[in-house]
């Protein structure tokens, strides 16, 4: 993976000293909170409903041990034992002292890691697919690109303030995992005539006003992908709304000048800032492609697997839920899944934290990634290696076998701890998992996503879940409305609202509606809920919900 | 007509820690909304907000916040106000694994 060069080490070394200094002069007095609030924010300080809260970027959500013992590090150190791991693959304290801020960032410094550009008006945290390098259905490896982005966007002088946040997702893979089309540039790697390029999306995103996003050019060459990504933005940065922040997304500028407009105001633009661009660009890239080269892997025998595989069932039942294709003969994809039967989603406890890292040390060619859907990946681990890794998953509280299934639910932090939330995520994720495991119908029920925000901003991507929950204050009161259908993958589609919401106490037995329906109206066990959906529409869920709900009040 | 003025504490969050705080009758910052100043008149109201927003360098993110008056003092109206006072739902963290009287 990429290490930090001098100049990189050198900037965040000058940034966290600029920063030490400035909240120190907060503490002392001399900045007010008004001057104070835009500095904090450029490094990741947010405060939150009972502390302050550092969110952390996890570049393309890519770790390696050294990385994650210092998260783990960080956590045990300054915060409360644990950290949150979020939608945009970055990471969360939920405790930190204000005090304490500058020497967690110096501590991030070390092993190359920072918060600079995880909040504000800026080019945020690039993200990327989760199995990347690894998936068996990749065209090539976004984290390259992933990085020369992240260089080329952090500190930009053009691009410091921005109308609004700005996110950036990429996919080396023609199966989305990585909800390009919910981001403000989606890049997707595509093949034309033997060559590498991008398709570039434009202007999708969740929030109050969700938009699919839409392709803004079919193929952008490696050569030209910077200057264009710089004239899209800069198109933005000039048009983009600044008087109403409702309205001041590149997706609301989209759709009010039309895809048409857009394209030709970047092609004027991409003319001018062409030439600037004298192909160091390229070079950089090449070199940053060298550094994410796969490791070596080995041609060893998988009968070890094979034979735990015929005998220990538990051990089956992880592997057919959490194992992912992996390109290279006699390897695995492992998804360790961060959401035990009511535990919060995306939380990992500092022992867990150095668990996983020693089991990408010992079994993964040191590499770890954090996936957008709060769980933790080991990219590359040869089969051989699974049953001992499955035996500590286990000690651990790691080896929970539900990837993909109703309990590994998406769910943001919830008026548990965020300022902006108007209602909570976390306990209606914990009812619904432990509510279903008490049933023991998950897997019976398959694949099936279920997405919760605790406002409308839409964190918890409930928009594109199979199922959204999106919790809201009405009168006083928390209130759940529900949507169904929604998808995040390469055919993202929005979910369509069943009608009234619900209040804490009626969510879980009305998500139970929804799944009894689907179990009813499927074709066979072979049909997905999202597939399902499709085919039957809502009046059945909607009956179920609605009509139906005084029948089951009564029994 | 105007709205009829209900009862507010002046909330805060402390500005090291960031902990959910509150202002008392006799000018302290206090974790416990019991302890807190329920404020009853508007005019009184202002001026209290206007005090507690010249402290910054103890507290930041000065509001009035809804309360009621309960048998241990000033109680919150709103969920969100009752989390702010207790702590997360998730793990006993915050002032309910600090504080007894919360």
């Amino acid at each position: 993976m990429y290490n930090y060069s001098e100049f990189d080490a050198a900037f965040v070394a000058e940034r966290n000293r600029q920063f030490r200094a400035q909240v120190e002069r907060r503490i002392s007095g001399a900045l007010t909170e008004d001057e104070f609030k835009p500095l904090r924010l450029m490094n990741g300080l947010y405060l939150q409903l009972h502390a302050y809260m550092l969110r952390v970027a996890i570049p393309y959500g890519t770790l390696d041990s050294a990385k994650m013992r210092q998260l783990a590090y960080i956590a045990e150190r300054w915060d409360k034992g644990y950290g949150h791991f979020t939608t945009r693959q970055n990471i969360q304290y939920n405790w930190p002292k204000l005090s304490d801020v500058p020497d967690m960032l110096d501590a991030l410094g070390e092993v190359g890691m920072h918060a600079i550009q995880t909040s504000g008006n800026t080019i945020r945290n690039v993200t990327a697919d989760h199995f990347a390098g690894a998936a068996a259905d990749e065209i090539a490896d976004p984290r390259p690109v992933a990085e020369l982005i992240r260089q080329w966007s952090t500190d930009h002088p053009e691009f410091q303030f921005l109308p609004r946040k700005f996110k950036i997702a990429v996919t080396g893979s023609p199966n989305d995992r990585a909800v390009i089309k919910a981001h403000d540039i989606g890049l997707q790697i595509v093949e034309r005539d033997g060559r590498q390029g991008y398709r570039v999306i434009v202007g999708g995103g969740l929030g109050r006003t969700p938009m699919i996003g839409k392709v803004l050019s079919d193929f952008v060459s490696q050569n030209d992908l910077l200057p264009y990504l710089e004239a899209v933005v800069s198109v933005w940065n000039q048009i983009g709304r600044r008087d109403n922040k409702y309205k001041s997304r590149i997706k609301i500028t989209v759709h009010e000048h039309g895809i048409d407009d857009i394209r030709a105001r970047v092609e004027d633009r991409f003319a001018i800032i062409r030439p600037t661009f004298s192909g160091i660009d390229l070079e950089l890239f090449q070199e940053i492609k060298a550094a994410f080269a796969a490791p070596a892997f080995r041609e060893s025998s998988v009968a070890l697997y094979e034979t735990a595989y015929a005998t220990d069932p538990i051990f089956r039942s992880w592997c057919d839920t959490n194992l992912a294709e992996h390109r290279a003969p006699g390897y695995a994809i492992v998804q360790i899944s961060l959401k035990a039967h009511g535990a919060t989603p995306g939380d990992a406890t500092v022992e867990q934290m150095r668990v996983m890292a020693d089991l990408a040390e010992f079994y993964g060619h040191d590499e770890l990634r954090i996936s957008h859907e709060q769980n933790v990946i080991l990219p590359h681990v040869h089969k051989s290696d699974l049953p001992a890794i499955h035996g500590i998953l286990k000690k651990h509280g790691l080896a929970t076998a539900n990837i993909g299934l109703i309990s590994d639910i998406i769910a943001c932090p919830g008026m548990d701890y965020c300022a902006l939330a108007t209602a909570r995520s976390i306990p209606i994720a914990q009812q619904i998992a432990t509510r279903f495991d008490e049933l023991k119908l998950e897997h019976e029920i398959g694949d099936l996503k279920i997405k919760i925000s605790g406002c409308i901003n839409a964190c918890g991507h409930h928009h594109v879940g199979h199922i959204g929950i999106l919790g809201l204050d009405r009168a006083g009161v928390e209130n759940y409305q529900i949507t169904l259908g929604g998808d995040h993958t390469q055919d993202a589609a929005l979910g369509q609202r069943t009608g009234p919401g619900f209040s804490a106490d009626d969510i879980v037995p009305a998500i139970e509606r929804i799944v009894d329906t689907y179990l009813e109206y499927r074709d066979s066990a072979d049909e997905s809920f999202l597939q399902t959906y499709r085919r039957v529409g809502m009046p059945p869920f909607k009956s179920a919900l609605y009509e139906k709900a005084e029948a089951y009040a009564a029994q | 007509m105007p709205r009829e003025f209900t009862p507010k504490v002046v909330t805060a969050n402390a500005l090291i820690e960031g902990d959910v705080v509150y202002l008392t009758s006799d000018d302290r910052w206090t974790r416990h909304l019991s302890e807190a100043e329920l404020i009853t008149d508007e005019a009184h109201a202002q001026l209290r907000l206007l005090m507690a927003e010249g402290q910054p360098n103890d507290v930041v993110g000065v509001y009035l916040a809804e309360a009621v008056a309960g048998p241990d003092g000033p109680e919150p109206t709103h969920f969100r106000e009752a989390f702010r006072r207790k702590g997360p739902s998730n793990y006993p963290h915050g002032k309910q694994a600090e504080l007894t009287d919360v």
